[in-house]
């Protein structure tokens, strides 16, 4: 099995007639992915390479029975997509857009709390999700992850998880779903959602975690995997050398007075027996060992 | 972006917030005629992006031109905290009983705006929070309700501030928030927030960062991109568009993807090296962005080899190999270079680099055995 999405889930791009939104929609669908309909209100009834276009996500909804949504809108544009994808009746919303405003953020995140406690947000500024071999939405390369299983991969950093899920193709070992959270500082799914997904899914025997410096959410999982897993997990942490103050190329990176440094989360996760990888490599190799413990290789 | 005080109080007070009037000035003897603009006796106020200005002799009282004339020319050059200062704000001296503290933040754990308030301010919050947490008083507004009288009364009653400095602080918290929001803060703070002696409540300073990522909201914000503090080789990543951070290491890097970038910094420490930079070139990595990034760490007369660290994703290993070659004929490179190439098609990628591959060019299998090539190199190098 897999978490959030499968090879039943039926995606609409808001975004599909745009450059990236086209590209990426279109890769999608080649892997396999049911993309059923963009949205644009200025070019409904138009299609992209035969998927058809509407003017707003509740039309779409309406023709389709689409449940998930993929944003590839400007930056400026993602709180109204979000809200608008909420409105019309998608339950996973993946948006891909970054240099998205912080408040705009923290005011969708809590806007669909209030009102749509039941839509889960992947995003903004994130690589997407994949189920190996059954959907894809997002701009990952699928090729490069194996199906099957039996781990699960959450990550905050987009290469380092291509990283994750080609070091464990290279090893034999496959991925359930591998999901990238994304590095800004109000993540509309966050690693404790991934991880809780992780335990319920029987076909998940493991799990790989992949943080960053800044920010509390490492810190988070930590006690979650303590207190709530049962299933092993390796992990990474990038950013143990990162000058205090500086931010690093993510919005979320960024290291203040000794909070939410490299350090601190590392020792948090192997306090709640984690396995930590000292650099990605290290990490895929524990995920090996876990593998080979369970019996599973 | 991080704001100058006297940006801050400009910023302030577009929103109402009652900030002291005064004039920034670049030489000693703008100062003084700002000084005389303004009446004394005037505070003489060093303008950096960093705290601690106080006790480095950056900010004095003047009562007379010839203080003003003294303060701004030791206060001009000083040297705070490696940041040199070029700017100082001359502004009105205030009549000070009391101080507070104010700010709004956001909370990325409750993922809600955080305010916090506190009748002991002028010293450093952290202190306060460390020393004595009950004195911070702390509310968390969700976004979508924002903050309102009846609230924010209640806040600053539960912050202990004396009767007088209530209606006075109310009105500045919901001023404050207001710019927070409309401004697109990542932090405004106010301290110290004072009570005159006349019974004001008054702002006395400003620190306020603002999200770079609203800039398509608020066009006026290229004005403080232009004065943020930046080294040379971070203004020449900056012009060309590239996530460049400096550091003080001799091997340069270069990776695509803020995690892959950092990882790799990681990865030269963990081998006994230490980083020159960090440099994220984004997912693409095609020849004109390689070659602007090439030519940034090549002018960085600390580095004595470059760790090159690509995955391929959706950009396949041939395209990345054919620009790091197209990138290498354009701009001449003194350090020698490791490349570590992985994930889609890098064998063909691998392939195209092999003929080049020179003392001055070589590959690596792994991240770890690239790493430790280049801080090699980088030891040969500096010997």
């Amino acid at each position: 099995m897999s978490i959030f999405v499968d090879e039943n889930t039926k995606v609409i791009y808001q975004g599909l007639t745009g450059s990236q939104g086209r590209y990426y929609g279109l890769l999608n669908r080649d892997y396999g992915t049911k993309v059923v309909a963009g949205t644009n209100p200025r070019k409904a009834g138009e299609d992209v390479d035969g998927i058809p276009i509407y003017a707003n996500i509740q039309e779409a909804v309406d023709a389709t029975g689409a449940t998930a949504s993929c944003i590839f809108i400007p930056a400026a544009g993602v709180q109204s997509a979000v809200l608008e994808a909420a409105e019309g009746g998608i339950e996973f919303i993946v948006a891909i857009t970054e240099g998205v405003p912080a408040h705009d953020e923290a005011y969708f995140y809590n806007y669909l709390q209030n009102e749509f406690p039941n839509v889960q947000l992947l995003g903004p500024n994130c690589p997407g999700i994949i189920s190996p071999g059954k959907c894809n939405i997002g701009i990952t390369a699928g090729h490069i992850a194996k199906p099957g299983g039996p781990v699960g991969i959450v990550s905050r950093s987009g290469t380092l998880t291509y990283q994750a899920l080609y070091e464990l193709k290279e090893k034999g070992i496959g991925c359930t779903t591998c999901v990238g959270i994304g590095g800004d500082p109000v993540p509309g799914t966050s690693f404790i959602d991934c991880l809780k997904a992780f335990e319920e899914d029987p076909e998940t025997k493991a799990v790989m975690m992949i943080g960053e410096i800044g920010g509390a959410a490492e810190e988070e999982a930590a006690e979650f995997i303590a207190n709530n897993m049962t299933k092993p997990v390796s992990a990474y942490v990038a950013g143990v050398t990162a000058p205090p103050g500086k931010k690093m190329g993510h919005a979320g990176a960024i290291v203040s007075g000794g909070k939410g440094t490299a350090q601190a989360k590392m020792d948090a996760l192997r306090d709640a027996n984690v396995r930590v990888g000292l650099n990605p490599t290290e990490a895929g190799e524990h995920m090996v060992d876990i593998i080979a413990e369970l019996g599973l290789n | 972006m991080d704001l100058f005080e006297y940006q801050g109080k400009q910023f302030f007070s577009k929103y109402g917030l009652p900030v002291s009037s005064g004039e920034i000035t670049f030489t000693v003897e703008e100062a003084v005629e700002a000084a005389e603009r303004l009446g004394l006796p005037v505070m003489v106020k060093a303008q950096v992006h960093t705290g601690g200005r106080g006790k480095a002799g950056g900010v004095k009282f003047a009562a007379t031109i010839d203080d003003v004339r003294e303060h701004a020319s030791n206060i001009f050059g000083l040297n705070i905290k490696d940041h040199v200062v070029k700017r100082i704000w001359i502004e009105k001296a205030s009549d000070i009983a009391e101080e507070y503290y104010a700010s709004f933040t956001l909370d990325r754990s409750a993922k809600k705006h955080l305010g916090m308030l506190s009748a002991e301010g002028g010293v450093e919050i952290e202190t306060v929070a460390e020393e004595n947490p009950d004195a911070i008083a702390k509310i968390w507004i969700d976004p979508t309700k924002g903050l309102d009288l009846e609230t924010a009364t209640q806040w600053v009653s539960s912050a202990n501030l004396p009767e007088k400095a209530v209606e006075g602080a109310t009105e500045i918290l919901l001023d404050l928030y207001k710019s927070y929001v409309e401004g697109d803060a990542d932090l405004v703070e106010i301290n110290p927030l004072i009570l005159t002696s006349e019974g004001k409540v008054h702002v006395l300073d400003a620190k306020v960062t603002l999200d770079g990522n609203s800039t398509f909201r608020h066009p006026e914000y290229v004005e403080f991109d232009q004065t943020q503090t930046r080294d040379e080789r971070e203004t020449a990543a900056h012009d060309r568009g590239l996530q460049y951070v400096g550091l003080d290491g001799t091997v340069g890097v270069i990776a695509n993807g803020a995690g892959l970038a950092m990882a790799t910094v990681d990865v030269v420490n963990q081998v006994g090296g230490s980083a020159a930079n960090f440099l994220d070139i984004g997912g693409g990595a095609n020849a004109e962005v390689m070659a602007g990034a090439l030519e940034v760490i090549n002018n960085d007369p600390e580095v004595k080899s470059i760790f090159i660290n690509i995955f391929g994703g959706i950009t396949r290993g041939e395209e990345v190999a054919n620009g790091i070659i197209e990138a290498l004929q354009n701009v001449e490179i003194e350090a020698p270079i490791v490349i570590r190439l992985d994930g889609t098609n890098a064998d063909e990628g691998r392939t195209i680099l092999e003929p080049h591959l020179s003392e001055a060019l070589q590959m690596a299998p792994t991240m770890l055995d690239a790493a430790e090539q280049a801080v090699d190199l980088a030891r040969k190098e500096s010997n």
